[in-house]
């Protein structure tokens, strides 16, 4: 059977205008999503299951396997919930449900959202549509990989220190890390609490936007969330007269930058000039020298704690042990893959009676100085400019045996994300034939400002974001 | 700065994580490096500086006080290992 649509090219806009005019239904869309995942997905693994039929009467949407779906398997990635099925949707899964969206699959990611290229799931790599040799980034890797690929029109992934924005700039997507509070992690699975947000993915910024506009807002479920001070926008201003936009001096000078994505970020500031946004510099000295210890720190010591809750009583596989002790003792040794072991082992370690004031206070103060350099950056500029990953992506096994390495590819998202601040990744080029990605950050609450500003470059770079290779 | 042998098995104990010899021995080699790495933050004088636990100011955001209906308990146990009538079923604690 020859699919209805082509989905390569598909925005979720086009999509729900198609579904509207009643050019296609919801199932014969749904079916064409299958159909397109049984023809690539097979080398690409974005997937870690898929549902048969659609529920709402709008477009399809892909949720990474860490937001819990009713009925649905929910794995985070780790063998420790291999079979869990959530008896509740997360409260941004019923969001979509509500506006008609159905779920079309889970997508993979690394075990609990630990890593930066989906290599750490329990149930192998994803792909990189661009060059299947290559990592697709992570943890969001699925999610990137399948909108990237057309296997869906766009879905949502977490963000706890680039998951969201990394994986989006490896593949050539359009990524949100949403201000912290401004969506609901309500059933989803729980990383580092005072980092996690949850945030779309799509091929434009437009789409990302309405994925947004969905999504957000205070949830009674979950007591860190705030409602928008203004509502989402969807940008149509292809100038950007007046905008102000800094670029960080030290984070431009880190040697991790690849020539090529510095060449094509430069571009895309010129562009930005073009357009009539003032570009200037600006100074963040702490944010990029101790922002990775400092997140290595504060992330771990969230995560020992939130997965304490894998005991083998109340959900998930079981192993054997005499006691109720060497139970719990041996199901998590055995559930556990190696990364979330080494989290739990440091965050533990960081906690533990005469070392909490020395790491994790010491790092908290770290994160007071982080967000007051960045206000101090917002007094002079609307929005801040960097790379979003120092390279493009890597090839698989490249950085594997190397945690240190892996935890440096988030050397540029994570500060902002200790802040509490939006970012998103805007495609801005090409280098070795791979996606190049543009992290924009703004203050609080200013996602309206990252949409504008993203949407304007979009438009002015007209980028073909179909990989080369399914052209 | 390392991280002895008998430190990462004290650490296991606290995490409750039944380790192998052989992840014993690379999570020595592993967390030595990383706290290493992390140690950085140890240059900073921060004396003065407040913590940060969260990123918004949000304080008390109270839910109101209103009985919600609970999840059925067939639902609650239907992930479980071991279930024994109303309660979760596990081995002895001593």
């Amino acid at each position: 059977m020859t699919a209805l649509v082509d989905t390569i090219r598909l925005t979720a806009e086009d999509a729900i205008g198609l579904v509207e005019r009643g050019e296609i239904s919801a199932a014969e869309l749904h079916g064409a999503y299958l159909e397109a995942i049984g023809e690539r997905d097979g080398e690409l693994h974005a997937f870690l299951r898929t549902v048969a039929e659609p529920e709402g009467t709008s477009i399809p949407i892909a949720l990474k396997d860490v937001i819990s779906t009713k009925g649905v398997e929910t794995t985070a990635g780790s063998r420790i919930l291999a079979g869990y099925t959530p008896v509740f949707d997360a409260t941004v899964a019923a969001r979509c449900k509500a506006a008609g969206l159905s779920l079309l699959g889970k997508t993979n990611t690394d075990e609990f959202a630990m890593g930066s290229s989906t290599e750490n799931s329990a149930y192998g790599p994803s792909r990189n549509p661009w060059d299947p040799t290559r990592v697709p980034g992570g943890s969001g890797g699925g999610t990137a990989s399948a909108v990237s690929a057309g296997l869906a029109p766009w879905g949502l992934g977490s963000d706890t220190g680039g998951s969201i924005k990394q994986p989006s700039a490896l593949c050539g997507n359009v990524g949100l890390r949403p201000t912290y509070g401004t969506v609901s992690r309500f059933g989803v699975v729980a990383f580092a609490s005072s980092l996690d947000q949850v945030g779309p993915v799509a091929k434009t910024v437009r789409d990302t936007a309405l994925l947004y506009r969905i999504i957000s807002g205070r949830d009674a479920a979950d007591s860190t969330t705030v409602e928008l001070p203004s509502p989402v926008e969807l940008p149509e201003n292809d100038r950007l007269d007046g905008v102000r936009i800094g670029v960080p001096r030290q984070a431009v000078a880190l040697e991790a930058i690849e020539a090529g994505v510095r060449a094509e970020f430069e571009r895309s500031l010129e562009l930005a000039s073009e357009l009539g946004a003032d570009v200037g510099e600006c100074d963040l000295p702490l944010s990029f020298d101790y922002g990775l210890p400092c997140y290595y720190l504060i992330a771990p010591a969230e995560a020992s704690s939130n997965l304490a809750r894998y005991d083998g009583v109340r959900y998930g596989p079981r192993s054997d042990g005499a006691t109720y002790r060497e139970m719990v003792e041996r199901t998590r040794d055995d559930g556990f893959g190696p990364e979330p072991k080494r989290r739990i082992m440091l965050g533990t370690y960081a906690l533990s009676a005469g070392y909490y004031d020395a790491y994790y206070g010491q790092a908290q103060k770290v994160r007071t100085l982080i967000g007051r350099e960045h206000a101090a950056a917002f007094e002079r500029f609307d929005v801040l400019a960097t790379p979003t990953s120092p390279t493009v992506a890597f090839p698989i096994g490249e950085k594997a045996a190397d945690p240190l390495a892996m935890y440096a590819c988030d050397l540029l998202t994570i500060p902002s994300c200790l802040a509490g601040l939006p970012g998103l990744n805007v495609p801005c080029g090409l280098s070795q034939g791979l996606p190049v990605g543009l992290q924009l950050i703004g203050p609080q609450f200013a996602e309206n400002a990252l949409f504008r500003v993203g949407y304007a470059l979009e438009q002015a770079l007209g980028l073909d974001l179909v990989p080369e290779r399914l052209r | 700065m390392a991280i002895s042998r008998d430190q990462v098995l004290h650490v296991a104990k606290l995490a409750r994580l039944d380790l192998r010899d052989e992840e014993v021995e690379r999570l020595t080699e592993e967390l030595g490096a990383i706290l290493d790495a992390v140690s950085k933050v140890a240059e900073l004088d921060l004396a003065d500086v407040p913590p940060t636990s969260h990123p918004l100011d949000l304080v008390n955001a109270w839910a109101d006080d209103e009985p919600n209906a609970s999840l059925p308990l067939d639902d609650v146990f239907a992930n479980a290992p071991a279930r024994e009538g109303d309660l979760f079923r596990v081995p002895p604690t001593a």
